[in-house]
Formats: structure tokens, sequence, C-alpha cells
């Protein structure tokens, strides 16, 4: 049957790192962390723990037999802290005993010594004092400073997005078990089983080939076990190989939150210059990005940011400049949107504050500057296809933005405490990893002699359906019944080199590879029924539904016979495969090229009523039109867009991470950070899919879903705004994300002699 | 196993079923949603529970069913609709919603409303609740026509596949064990625990040393009135108080005002009583009866006694307790006929959040004026607040926006609200007098112009 994975999953069937069946004599890992930000260790007192009774060893930095290091693109960060910690929650200590219980207990007992040294949460005092993990970084396009001058209005102004957690519902975890020659092999709840490789190589001291990777499936990824899922899996392999015993590290949720990054918060500056017809002619914007501790991969996510800064628009002149601030927070990582969302709401919140300086409606600007073919983007890139005007208008006559502002306003002008406000959002979303060498997938297909087919790839299932887009694809080419196709799990063994499953390439890279394999493997079949049957080159053979046609004619031979006579023919019915995305570069000296294959574009308006007493909102509705190309399975990718979509609402509303200024963090579990639950959600999520869409770019000319829609969330701040407006016309709103209850609350009766709107009728 | 330890920790790892996840292991997410079902007489009643929050111990005599229990050869009709929607994407909080769907079916009477607050205390991070809310819609049209829904017995839902057929001989085999209850699972210095829906986030490792002692989970009476006052044992759940025909009867809305309270998983479990000793600044039912002027009753072997619950807190977490005393009872003066009450709460999160700030109120009204009134407050100090001097000042007046202005001088003064991760004192403050504002306007929309108080 099709839909395998989630026939597992509603039995609960499927196997997380946490459920699989562990070896007998399986011991438990649990790390001690640093309780300061920023310190000096003076002192670490294990000695009261190693004779407790259970414990069976304690590793710390000493213990290290390779690198104490697992920095992936800068090398600023130690596995284990050695003389000095730089944020709450850096792993010091490995506590590994034969019960969970025991690790734990045993952790309470250590005692530290910390001296401190002064620490930074703000991105922009980091700044000031010089704290950058990697140089400025800047794109531009044209001339902004001649540009001014030839505007009609010019509008600056701040803007801030706070951090978002993640939230996978499966915590980090890793187990890790010896294997025979000295090497490791290691279960991660990873996106990227190579990047987990390569780090526990490194730390063990030891060559990739003796450390094998294998990840069944992940239980939420959204990017935070992209880079962050090493640091588990590494510790578990150090306590293991040391120990020659299988060690178990599963984070319990209240650590997980504590100690790992998450979406970067960002302060920005921003000056927009228009005509007064709505024209933007130039755009400045410089990004102060809170990167945490170190570097992780916020210098790739500070680039994503430059490239999303216009967003869905054509600017004629653009300076972008982003910088990349260390701070004494763990450190920051991916998250669904990488760096995208956070441009992208400076761009709108530039254009609210543009329109509301000109007294008009924000999508009255948004329209008229929408991208056409052929522009350009402030890295260079021209536009070759833009179905951003098609979305738009599409979703425009659909809904009919006139006619819903006409209903809101006559909505709050008949009501007095409750008010009804509407945001368009049109997103544009370039499809690649900015880093062009890591466009490359590759996949392993074995053909049994039953006729089953197996197939590897190092695209993991952690819910976006990969894995059914993957037997879709081998089942179409092979024209055989889905169900004969299994989907492995990801292994280093199997699939070397592989890049993370991330920048929601993963159907498009692996799919891609996986086209090229079933193609030769399927061109082997038709020689070998060609030489069974004697067929000559000019009569075409095919297979079709399990059924060999001659010139479109059904045989009697069938997929199982055709397997089976090829096997015996010694054909080979394995096939290894690498894709690569042809035609994109970039030039980080320059910042210039094209660095994205293609494009994803679509556009949404969304609804929210705002009661102004309490202070509290309903998100009503959001109604969307998506390029998905041609999609691959409409059930997946709509539900793709609508998960995006409800993460993307509550990083603006209610999911609120605060740290004191001690840098602990203060929302460490989810009775104090609040995602969206099923009533939050919006009452109506209308997903449209934009006609006649095609990308040859894109496997069967579909296109990546995984992120795009994630910041069609970002209207809610401003249809809320709008509707905070309608109740206090002459109020100055913060733009500064999350817009909580008690920020918009506070903000309505910041001055409680304010008149309220007075055309009540 | 530890008659302390948590359930959950008993599926996952003494019987080995993966079926049921570990996510927040605070309530707070229900991936480790479980049915458990418990005999009364010849009939068996089953309550979704969060097993990360449940004792072994309260499993004794009782049906605990996992995931691994619902799966018949061929998928539920509930899983089958989900498979077809993509209501699952990752699948780590889709056994969660099985059972708590399962479970809702399992009540008589079902409707839209009621299933779904049944996955209120479900987290769901991929999908965005669209096809989740999709499977449901679709789930009861084919249901709602088919099934009779007013009876919908085992046997209803074993013909229609959604329980396996070895449910029809729980109940027998539930009475042949016999089993007694065990009040006492350890000797010394045991937690005294009902729901433990509290207890075990703050306590799990001291609970595990010290062993528990739960409250005997008594099938007889538990609210009940008499000529003066309304009754309510302890050890009521808050399902069972928004469920009781007493209380509805005096107030309506009561299903209403708790739907706020925690998730439907723990208003299962969690008790009045606890929610009382827990002395939490925030209780939301502790709120709602300390305007109400409830006394409590306490027993201990050689005695009763009475203190006011407006007088039971003494600072933060101190309470007029001593430890050989147990809450038994909660009583409260039956409302007359011209009273008003109301309720209300704001959080970040509408469900399953704690309040910034929760308030009730209970008024006397004779002719205009306020014979007496009577507000409470959470979140505004360290314990359950009543709020004397605002309450004091409204007796006896009119209703009119200007007394209410005055009323708020008293309550600043009162109130001593600290900023922490539920919001800045500065949001408190305002917080309470918009729900202030919110109460009068509720029950006296006439008398209240909603220009006047913006």
């Amino acid at each position: 049957m099709s839909r395998y994975d989630l026939i597992q999953h509603v039995r609960g069937e499927s196997y997380f790192v946490d459920d699989l069946i562990i070896p007998e004599g399986t011991l438990y890992a649990s790390i001690f962390y640093s309780p300061k930000a920023h310190g000096k260790i003076l002192r670490l007192n294990l000695e009261e723990i190693k004779s407790l009774s259970g414990v069976k060893g304690i590793f710390t930095s000493d213990d290290i037999p390779g690198e104490n290091q697992i920095g992936g693109i800068i090398p600023d960060e130690e596995l284990l802290a050695k003389d000095e910690v730089t944020f709450i929650g850096q792993p010091i200590a490995i506590i590994v005993a034969e019960s969970q219980t025991t690790a734990k207990l045993a952790r309470e007992k250590i005692k530290i010594e910390i001296e401190d040294l002064p620490l930074i949460i703000d991105p922009r005092e980091a700044f000031a004092k010089g704290e950058l993990i990697i140089p400025p970084r800047m794109f531009s396009l044209g001339d902004v400073e001649s540009a001014w001058k030839n505007c009609d209005i010019v509008v600056s102004g701040k803007a801030e997005t706070s951090g978002q957690e993640h939230i996978y519902l499966e915590t980090q975890g890793a187990i890790a078990m010896p294997t025979e020659g000295g090497g490791v092999k290691i279960y991660s709840s990873t996106q990227g089983p190579t990047v987990v490789q390569r780090t526990v190589a490194r730390v063990l001291g030891l060559s990739m080939n003796k450390i094998e990777v294998d990840v069944p499936r992940l239980g939420g990824g959204f990017g935070g076990k992209e880079d962050q899922a090493n640091a588990w899996a590494a510790m578990a392999a150090l306590a293991s190989f040391k120990l020659k015993k299988p060690v178990k590290l599963v984070l319990p949720r209240q650590e997980d939150i504590k100690v790992t990054g998450k979406r970067h918060p960002y302060s920005a500056d921003f000056k927009i210059g228009l005509t007064n017809e709505g024209n933007i002619l130039a755009y400045e914007v410089t990004f102060y990005q809170n990167a945490g501790a170190s570097a992780d991969l916020s210098p790739a996510i500070l680039d994503r940011t430059l490239f999303h800064s216009t967003n869905s628009y054509f600017i004629p002149n653009v300076k972008a400049t982003g910088f990349c601030c260390r701070t004494n927070l763990p450190p920051n990582t991916a998250f669904r949107g990488f760096g995208g969302p956070q441009a992208m709401f400076v761009m709108e919140a530039a254009i609210y504050k543009a329109a509301e300086k000109m007294g008009i409606d924000p999508f009255i600007i948004q329209r008229k500057n929408l991208l056409n073919e052929g522009d350009e983007f402030p890295y260079g890139q021209k536009i070759k296809s833009s179905n951003a005007r098609r979305c738009w208008t599409e979703l425009d006559e659909k809904y009919q933005l006139t006619e819903i502002k006409n209903k809101i306003e006559r909505f709050n002008n008949s009501n007095i405490l409750s008010k009804k406000g509407f945001a368009v959002m049109p997103v544009c979303f370039g499809i690649s990893f900015t880093n062009t060498f890591m466009n490359q997938a590759s996949a392993l297909v074995h053909i049994y002699s039953d006729g089953s087919v197996g197939i590897t790839t190092a695209a993991i299932e952690m819910g976006q359906g990969v894995n059914e887009k993957l037997r879709k694809i081998a089942a179409n080419i092979f024209s055989i019944n889905i169900n004969k196709v299994k989907i492995e799990s990801s292994n280093t063994t199997r699939i070397a080199n592989a890049s993370p499953t991330a920048a929601s390439s993963s159907a498009d890279l692996n799919g891609k590879a996986l086209e090229v394999a079933c193609n030769s493997l399927r061109d082997r079949l038709t020689g070998s029924i060609r030489q069974e049957l004697k067929i000559e080159n000019n009569i075409s053979v095919h297979i079709k539904d399990e059924l060999v046609y001659i010139i479109d004619k059904p045989t009697e031979l069938k997929w199982e016979d055709v397997i089976k006579s090829a096997f015996m023919k010694r054909v080979n019915l394995s096939s290894q495969s690498q894709y690569a995305t042809p035609g994109i570069s970039f030039d980080k000296g320059t910042s210039k090229g094209n660095p994205f294959a293609y494009y994803s574009f679509g556009t949404a308006v969304l609804e929210v009523t705002l009661d102004c007493l309490r202070g509290i909102y309903k998100i009503d509705s959001i109604k969307v039109l998506h390029d998905f190309g041609k999609s691959l399975d409409k059930v997946i990718d709509k539900g793709q867009a609508e998960g995006a979509i409800v993460q993307g609402l509550g990083w603006m509303t209610i999911e609120d991470v605060v740290y004191n200024d001690q840098g602990k963090l203060l929302t460490d579990s989810l009775s104090t950070y609040k995602i969206p639950d099923v009533h939050f959600a919006p009452e109506n999520i209308e997903i449209n899919f934009l006609e006649n869409s095609i990308n040859p770019m894109g496997i069967f000319n579909s296109k990546a879903i995984g992120e795009p829609p994630l910041m069609y969330g970002i209207g809610v701040y401003f249809a809320l705004i709008n509707a905070m407006k309608a109740f206090r016309p002459n109020n100055i709103f913060p733009i500064a994300a999350p817009l909580t209850p008690e920020k918009v609350l506070l903000s309505l009766y910041s001055n409680l002699n304010e008149p309220i709107s007075s055309n009540i009728s | 196993m530890n008659p302390a330890a948590s359930a959950l920790d008993l599926i996952r790892k003494q019987l080995h079923l993966s079926g049921t996840k570990e996510g927040c292991r605070e309530g707070d997410c229900g991936t480790c949603t479980v049915l458990l079902g418990e005999l009364n007489g010849d009939v068996i009643k089953y309550k979704t529970i969060n097993s990360c929050l449940l004792p072994v111990a309260a499993l004794n005599g009782k049906h605990l069913v996992t995931i691994e229990g619902l799966n018949n050869s061929t998928l539920t009709p509930i899983q089958k609709v989900m498979v077809d929607e993509g209501a699952s994407q990752c699948g780590f909080c889709t056994p969660g919603f099985i059972i708590s769907l399962t479970g809702s079916l399992m009540n008589k009477n079902i409707n839209h409303k009621e299933m779904m607050e049944s996955i209120d205390g479900n987290i769901c991070r991929c999908t965005g609740y669209a096809s989740i809310k999709r499977s449901i819609e679709i789930l009861e049209m084919n249901l709602f026509n088919k099934i009779d829904l007013e009876n919908n017995s085992l046997k209803t839902l074993v013909e229609n596949n959604f329980l396996p057929e070895y449910f029809l001989e729980i109940p027998a085999r539930l009475k042949e064990l016999n089993y007694k209850e065990i009040r006492i699972y350890s000797s010394g210095e045991n937690f005294i625990a009902a729901g433990c829906t509290d207890l075990f986030l703050q306590k799990e490792n001291q609970l595990i040393e010290k062993g528990i002692e739960l409250i005997s989970s008594n099938k007889t009476q538990k609210i009940w009135e008499d000529r003066n006052f309304i009754y309510i044992k302890a050890n009521t759940t808050v399902n069972e108080i928004r469920n009781s025909s007493i209380l509805q009867k005096y107030f309506p809305e009561i299903k209403n005002h708790f739907e706020l309270f925690g998730s439907y998983q723990i208003r299962n479990r969690a008790t009045l009583g606890g929610n009382i000793i827990n002395a939490s600044p925030i209780g939301d039912m502790t709120i709602f009866f300390l305007a109400l002027k409830s006394i409590l009753q306490f027993k201990s072997d050689s005695s009763t006694r009475e203190v006011n619950l407006k007088r039971f807190y003494k600072g933060y977490k101190q309470i007029d307790k001593m430890p050989n005393e147990i809450l038994d009872l909660v009583k409260f003066p039956i409302p007359p006929k011209e009273s008003y009450i109301n309720f209300d709460k704001v959080s970040r999160r509408t469900y399953l959040d704690i309040a910034s700030v929760n308030t009730a109120i209970y008024l006397v009204k004779e002719n205009k004026h306020l014979k007496s009134v009577s507000i409470s407050a959470g979140g505004v100090s360290p314990y359950p607040l009543l709020l004397e001097s605002t309450s004091n000042y409204l007796t006896g007046k009119e209703i009119t926006i200007q007394t209410i202005n005055e009323a708020f001088e008293f309550t600043k003064k009162e109130i001593s609200p600290i900023s922490d991760v539920r919001g800045s004192e500065e949001y408190k403050r305002l917080l309470l007098r918009q729900l202030i504002f919110a109460h009068f306007l509720k029950l006296f929309p006439e008398q209240i112009a909603m220009e006047e108080i913006i």
C-alpha cells in the first residue's frame, strides 16, 4: 500500500532513535553543562562521582583522542569546554552509567567553579565591541547613495525578530556502539549523516571509513538537526569508543531546549525610498545577526539573509550588509527558511512603514514592485521565469483583495472592542544550497531477484514525505507497483559524502540522482529483454504496469520474469548514481553569481481578529496561491505548506524565546515556550496550486516546498498591526516580532487617554 | 517497578512498547497519551491520560491501553483517515492523536466540539493541524450518521473496527482480577497524591525516593448539595467538575470556564484538591472557588478542621496545613438567585497554557446595587488572591464606570505582580484591569458602555 511511512506512524510502529532495540549492556550518558554564560573554568570536581555505584565513566576534553573541535564552517566550537565556557548549556563532561537515572543523579553532584567573564547577549553590543565571527558581508546593486535624491518618500527605521525554538517532537539523540577494528557505529537523529560521520572521525582521530552513521528517520528536524545533531553523536561515540560498550544519549526535552541553538534573532536598520506612485527606488538594510557563541551555520545563514533581502520585489538600488555577531548564547542554527524569513520581515516592515507614511495600503506598494522576468537580484542573478505576478494576480482574482479590505472596514466600523486586520504576503525563495558544491546527491538502487526494490539516498525522512516521493519516482520510472519499492535508512556506508537534508532540496537532489540510477537500470533491463526475446534495436520495448510491451503490445512477460531472467544472465541489478545541479555558481569574493537553480513563488492573504479588551487575537484565515511546479504529491505538498505556514505564524506571534541578562533561557520548557496548538492554528487555511507551472530544474517538473511557505506567516504581523491601527489610529506600533498578546495589549494601552477611533457607526 | 515511577517508563522501558513517545515529560505535548479504563460496576469507562504524569500505582486494577493495543489487522477508521489525509508527517505525535481521538469516541454523545477538545493536549509541529482537522471532519461525516452515538457502546466501536475485539472481554477480565485498592505504596514519608499532574513535574525524583500514597479514587458521590452548601470532594477531577449537573445548574458556563484548564488529558486527572494544595498563584480552579468564598475541610486521624480558602495561603507556596492533614472536602455557600459569576483568563496561548492573569467574580445584586462582591485574581501576588479591598469598595455601590475605576485604585494597592516568563509587572497590572472590565461587560452589558472603558 502507498504511504508506507504513515501507516507505520498511525500504528506506532515507526522507529525513532529512542525506540531502536538496543544491545544488552547498553550504557546511558548524561551531559554536564556550563551553568554560566561566560567564564573561566577554575575547578571541576569529578572525583566524588567517580566512585558512585553504577557510574561507568566520566569524560572531559582531556579524554578526546582526536581534535576537541566540532565547528564545521569555522573551527571555533569545542565538543567539551576545556578552559573557558561561552554559553549556558555548553557541554563540559559526559557521565556514563548503567541507567539514565544514575547518570543524571551523578551529574547533579558535580561541582564546578567558574570565574565570571563579561558577557554579551545583544548582537548590536557584540558588533560595537568588534565581536564578529566573519568579516562583514555586503551585497549591492545600482547605487543607493545617488538614488535617495530621486525618491519622493524616504523612510527609515528599525525592525527586529526574536529567535524560534525548533520543537522537533523527537529530541536530539544518538546511540553509539563499538565495531570491529576500533570503529564506531552510530544511530543518530540527524539531518546530515555525513556531517556526523566527519565530526565523529575528527573527534576520535579516526578515518571516516571507520565511522558508520545510520539514520532511521527523524521525529522532526526543521534545521535543528542539520548541524546540531553532531555534538550528541560525537559525545555518545566518544563514550562508546572509550568504554567499548554501546552508549545511548537522548536529551530530555528541557535539556534540549536549554542547550541547543535556535532560529537567529536579528536586529536590523532599514531605509527605503519610493516615488509618489509607490515604486521602490532604493533600499538599504543592515542586519545584526545574533549568532551565539560560535559560528555553527551562521555565516551561511547570514548569506541567505542577504540573498532574500528584497523578498519578491525588484529594487534597482540596493545595499544590504550583514554582521555575524558573537554573543554568549547557545550557537544559533538552521531553522526552516535559513535566514530568509528574517530578511523578508525587514523588507515587509520597510514597505509597511512607507505605506503608513504615504497613507496608502501596503499591498499597493507590494503589488507594484513584484519581480518580473529578467529582473536582477542584488547578487547578480537575473530571474528567468518569474511567477511572482501570476501568483499575486490569481490570488487577487480568487479572493478579491479590495473586497477583503472593504469587508474588514465594515466590520471595524460596527465593532468597538473587536477589530479585524489583514495583510498580503508575497514570497520568492531561491532553491539550491548557496554553497554551490553542496548541490550534489547520490542514490543506490538494488533490484532484488524477486523483483522488489531497495533504495538508499541521503534524504532523511523527517516528515516532509521524501520517502514517499522517492518511491513514486522509482515506481514511475520502472512502472511497477509502489509497494515493491522500499526506502532504506540513510547510511554512510551506502551513501558517502552526502549533503544534509536541508535547503528544501532533498526531493530535488536525491530525486534527480535516483532518476539517473533508475534510468540506467531500466536500460539494462530492456537490454536484457531484447537479448532474451531476440528483439532488434529499432523495435520499441518497454515495461508498463509491471508488464513487458513490444511495440505497445503487451506480452506475457512480467516484471518478476524480467528480473529473474536478467539475474540469471548476470546483469547488474544494482545502480549507483550521482547528480550535481547544473548551471549554478556563486563568487563569494564579488558576491555575484547564479546561486539558485530556480525560485519558488507565491502570495498569501491573512486575516485576523483582535480582542482589543484583552489583547488576544485569532488568526481567522490564510489563503495562499503557491507555485508548486508540477507537484509530485499534492497531499504531501499541501501538508508541507500548511505546516510551514503555522510554524511561521508561531514565530511571529506566541513563540517567544526569552533570555535573561545572564544569558539564561527563561522559556526552557513546553510549559513556558508555547507553539501553535490545534485551536491557535488558523480556522481556515486554503492552499491553491498555481496551475500550468513547469520546472525543468526540479524532478518531474516539481518544485521544492519545505521552506518557502513558512514566510507567508510573516504576514500575520502586519495583519495584526492593521487591526491594532483600526483600534488606535494614532499609535505607532513596534516592529519587533513576536507580537505576543502582552506586546499587543501594552501597545494598545500605552496611552490610556488616547481616544479611540471615532468613526463608529 | 517503583510505584511512584511514571507509567511512561513502565511502557517504554519495561514493556518495550515504543509506540507511546516521550515528547516533553510534563504533560504539554500529548505524545505519551494512553487510555486508562476503570471499571465501575459492570461498565468500563476509558479516559485519555498523559502517561508521563501517571504513577504506576494508579494502574492498579485498571486497563492500560497504548497505541499497540488499538492496532487491528487493518487500520482503524481513525488511523485510515489520518493516512489518507496526510495527517501525520514525522509521525512522532501521531500515536498520541490516535489515542486521544479514539478516547473521544468512547464518550457518549460525542460532537464536533468535544472531538476537537479531545486533542487540545496534543501538539503537532509538522502539519499545522489542517490535515488533522480535515481528518476529524471526514471521520464525523462517516460517523455521525452511521453510529448510534447516544449508545456508542464498546460493542459498537468494535463492530465498526475502532477497537479490537478483545475490548469486549476487558470488563469481565478486570472483574476477575478482583483487585483491592492499595493506598500506601511505601513506608515513611510518602507523598500524598491525587492526580499527580503537577506533582510529577515538580518532584518526580523525590516521589520515586520517598514513595507515593494515592488518595483513593472514590467511586461514590463526589459533588452534592444540601440547603446551604455545595460540597465537592477534594479528589474530584476537573472534568468531573465541568460535567457535574449540580454545578452546571448554578454555573451554566462552568464547562467553558474550565475548558482552559490544562489539557483534556490533564482535566481527566487533575483534581480540585491538588489545584488548591499545590498553591500555585495562578491555579484556575482555586481562583474560581476563592471568589465563591469556599471553605476547606481537612481530615487527620483524630479530627476535622475547616479553613477559609482565602485565609489558607500564607505566602508563596506556604499553606495552612499540618503534615498529617489531608484535604477532604471543599464547600461553599449555595449562590442565591440574584448572584452572578464570571471567570476570565488570558495566557499567551489560549489553550493548554498557564494564565498570565486569571480572575473570577462573584456578586449578588439587589436592585441596582451590589449587595456583595467577591473578586479573586491569580498571577498578581505570590498566591491566589482575594481582592478584598476592591471587593469591599464595590459592595453597596451601583455599577458604573466611575465606581469600577475608583475600585481600581484599591486593586492597584492590593496586588503585587512580578515580572516573569508569564509577563511583565506592567502587563499583569494592565491585564487585571482589563479583565475586571471584562467581568462587568460580560455580566452587565447594558450598564457599561464599551466606549467608556477604552
